[in-house]
């Protein structure tokens, strides 16, 4: 037994001329909930679905588990749980009959099937409702079943591929509770997403752009690492006019819309604030406050992305 | 292998029970063509309506014509009293067929001079047009045979026929269309169904991401392939059952040969036509695309290609080759030998083994493609 779950080097996935996944390294420590970040298309899910079997991989090697992907296929399967952000259930089946079903892909029969319905029942909130069609559930009740169904034969990895996607701002609360507890009792989470705030949650993030990984680490070290210079926050009468102005300033190294206020990056905290006024005045622009911030992760990732796009072209 | 199928083939029932169009069409459409195609496709041309233009009006000509106003293969509607009545008619279509009558009709019969009756049809219904004329060829030669024998009566001479035609029917003794239509139609049933419900059924999981979840599980791709496909040949063998009992039911055709080489027949065809189905489902990932396909590749040379209602002979030479993807065709020749003829498997082991390699060709392709795809 090894410290991680998953490791991957030299991952990569080629479609005909195009590489989805480029040669990506990582490591899941067991039991931490590890983020996959990227805009979509970045190439996550294929990761993904190169590391449950879903899809061959052109190069490279990994292993969830401990069995190899490449040639331990059917050990792999057995060993993860796999929920997607469709969540793959059948709508025109009562939800006991989607969970016999998923419990009878996965070999569970009798007393364990009975337990381990009894657990998602009560994990999902869904007791009571045993014969409800599923097509009736609200997004919220499904996503908790679909989490269910790809739990039901006690994974000890499971990977999650948007797993809050169309869900309410509440269910996808609630859903991190769960994956928290899940972590507690030993289980590795890989989680995709692009909502950033989820990535908080996170034990361990990577972000990955074009099919290339760019950055990885705890959320609270990327945010030191990669931005050391401070972030000043500012609140002025015209959002729009204020980016044009200050876009195109030499000092400003990086200026970014949040909401209805401005982020800038800049070399130097006071002299930065001083700049800012002077052109917003000249400019006939208002400033009602500046402020430093700590960056947010949005803001190390939109830094970390002009960074690569700049470096690529 | 039976406990990691189960699960697939449990469900599989419980969705088709819930679902009222799937189960709608495998049972509802197979006993509306029976009862369509045993009752309304008719080949046999009967009550052509008819007018008639006497010119003659004498007692002979009206005895002539009353042959034609006695059958039931014409209806007589009018007498009219000009050509351009009968295109009135015709344009209008209360008449497809016309005789018309000399005026020397009688004066030339009794003087044996040779007598020109002419018969006008409406060929824009090339099929009716035609059996008309035959028919009408036919009374008429009945008549004159009649005349014949009857002029060689008053001579006190004995009429002899050199050759005498005697055609005696077999397997069909009546020539009745249904007896030979509904064999053919278990085939065109079984191959629509089991196409199209096959390929809707992968789809259908595909385009819901189902197909995913289950390929992520440690089920191995041919048992998802066998889990999915076993409820429906398990149907497809019900339906033929349900179009054999119906038809002996309302038609009364009987199974004159083996019925369990009947079976061995219709498993064979299932095997090829889900074979078929899950080959369209590696194509699309759309349930639109799958039905439109299915049909197209089912319905189309099925019924079009097969004979089951054109005979293949009489097609042009590139469509008779095209004929032989139809899988239908070998099936009808086994079908309609074994249940009309009663022939055993000697005569129809060649069917057998065309239908063998059909349904060894499409499973083969799409259990490879299926692996390929979601490895």
């Amino acid at each position: 037994m090894n410290e991680y779950a998953i490791e991957v080097h030299d991952l990569t996935k080629k479609f005909g001329a195009f590489t989805a996944v480029d040669r990506v390294n990582f490591n899941v420590k067991r039991g931490d909930i590890f983020g996959f970040l990227g805009a979509n298309g970045a190439g996550k899910s294929t990761t993904i679905r190169m590391l449950c079997g879903l899809l061959q991989s052109t190069s490279g090697t990994a292993s969830v588990g401990g069995y190899d992907i490449n040639t331990q296929p059917e050990l792999v399967k057995f060993n993860i749980g796999y929920m997607s952000q469709r969540f793959s259930l059948y709508d025109d089946l009562t939800v006991e009959q989607n969970i016999r079903f998923y419990g009878g892909v996965y070999g569970l029969r009798n007393n364990r099937l009975r337990d381990r319905m009894d657990w998602v029942l009560k994990m999902a909130d869904l007791k009571g409702r045993e014969s409800s069609l599923t097509r009736t559930l609200s997004g919220g009740w499904k996503q908790r079943l679909a989490l269910g169904c790809a739990i039901l034969h006690e994974p000890k990895i499971l990977f999650l591929d948007e797993p809050t996607g169309g869900v309410d701002p509440i269910s996808r609360r609630n859903f991190w509770e769960l994956i928290n507890r899940l972590s507690t009792e030993g289980i590795t989470v890989l989680v995709t997403t692009h909502f950033l705030d989820e990535a908080e949650y996170c034990n361990s993030i990577i972000l990955i752009n074009a099919g290339k990984l760019i950055a990885g680490g705890t959320p609270s070290q990327l945010k030191r690492e990669h931005i050391k210079d401070p972030i000043l926050e500012v609140a002025s009468s015209n959002v729009v006019e204020a980016l044009e102005v200050i876009r195109v300033q030499p000092w400003a190294l990086e200026t970014s819309v949040f909401g209805t206020k401005l982020h800038v990056l800049v070399k130097d905290e006071e002299e930065g604030k001083v700049s800012i006024r002077q052109t917003l005045s000249a400019n006939g622009i208002q400033t009602q406050s500046i402020q430093r911030i700590v960056p947010s992760l949005e803001d190390v990732f939109l830094y970390l992305l002009d960074k690569e796009t700049a470096r690529a072209s | 292998m039976y406990r990691s199928l189960r699960p697939i083939i449990i469900k599989e029932f419980r969705q088709i029970r819930r679902d009222p169009t799937s189960l709608g069409m495998l049972l509802i459409l197979p006993a509306a063509l029976i009862v369509l195609v045993g009752y309304a496709l008719n080949f046999d041309v009967k009550h052509v309506p008819l007018v008639i233009f006497d010119q003659s009006k004498t007692s002979t000509s009206r005895a002539f014509l009353d042959k034609f106003k006695q059958t039931e293969l014409f209806n007589y509607r009018f007498d009219v009293t000009g050509y351009n009545e009968i295109d009135g008619h015709f344009t209008n279509g209360r008449a497809k067929v016309a005789i018309v009558i000399p005026t020397n009709f009688a004066e030339d019969l009794l003087v044996g001079r040779d007598v020109r009756v002419q018969i006008l049809v409406d060929g824009s219904d090339a099929n009716t047009g035609a059996q008309a004329i035959g028919n009408a060829a036919r009374i008429t030669a009945d008549y004159s045979t009649r005349l014949v024998v009857s002029a060689f009566e008053r001579m006190g001479r004995q009429y002899y026929q050199p050759i005498d035609f005697q055609p005696r029917i077999w397997f069909n003794p009546d020539l009745l269309s249904n007896q030979f239509l509904l064999p053919g139609l278990i085939g065109f049933i079984l191959v629509l169904t089991a196409v199209i419900s096959t390929s809707m059924t992968v789809v259908r999981e595909k385009e819901r991401g189902t197909m995913e979840q289950i390929m992520v599980s440690p089920l191995r791709p041919r048992d998802v392939i066998l889990g999915k496909t076993i409820p429906y040949m398990l149907i497809g063998l019900v339906e033929a059952t349900a179009i054999l009992v119906l038809g002996y039911v309302l038609f009364d055709i009987q199974v004159k040969g083996s019925i369990l080489l009947l079976y061995a027949g219709i498993f064979t065809i299932l095997l090829g036509s889900l074979g078929q189905g899950l080959l369209v489902s590696t194509v699309t990932d759309s349930q639109q695309v799958a039905f439109m396909i299915s049909v197209f590749s089912s319905l189309l040379p099925s019924f079009l290609l097969s004979g089951f209602v054109f005979p293949v002979s009489s097609m042009p030479i590139v469509l008779q080759i095209l004929s032989n993807l139809a899988v239908n065709k070998f099936f009808l020749v086994l079908v309609r030998g074994i249940m009309l003829k009663g022939v055993g498997f000697s005569s129809v082991w060649p069917q057998f083994v065309y239908m063998i390699v059909f349904a060894a060709v499409m499973l083969g392709v799409s259990t490879k493609r299926m692996q390929k795809r979601t490895l």
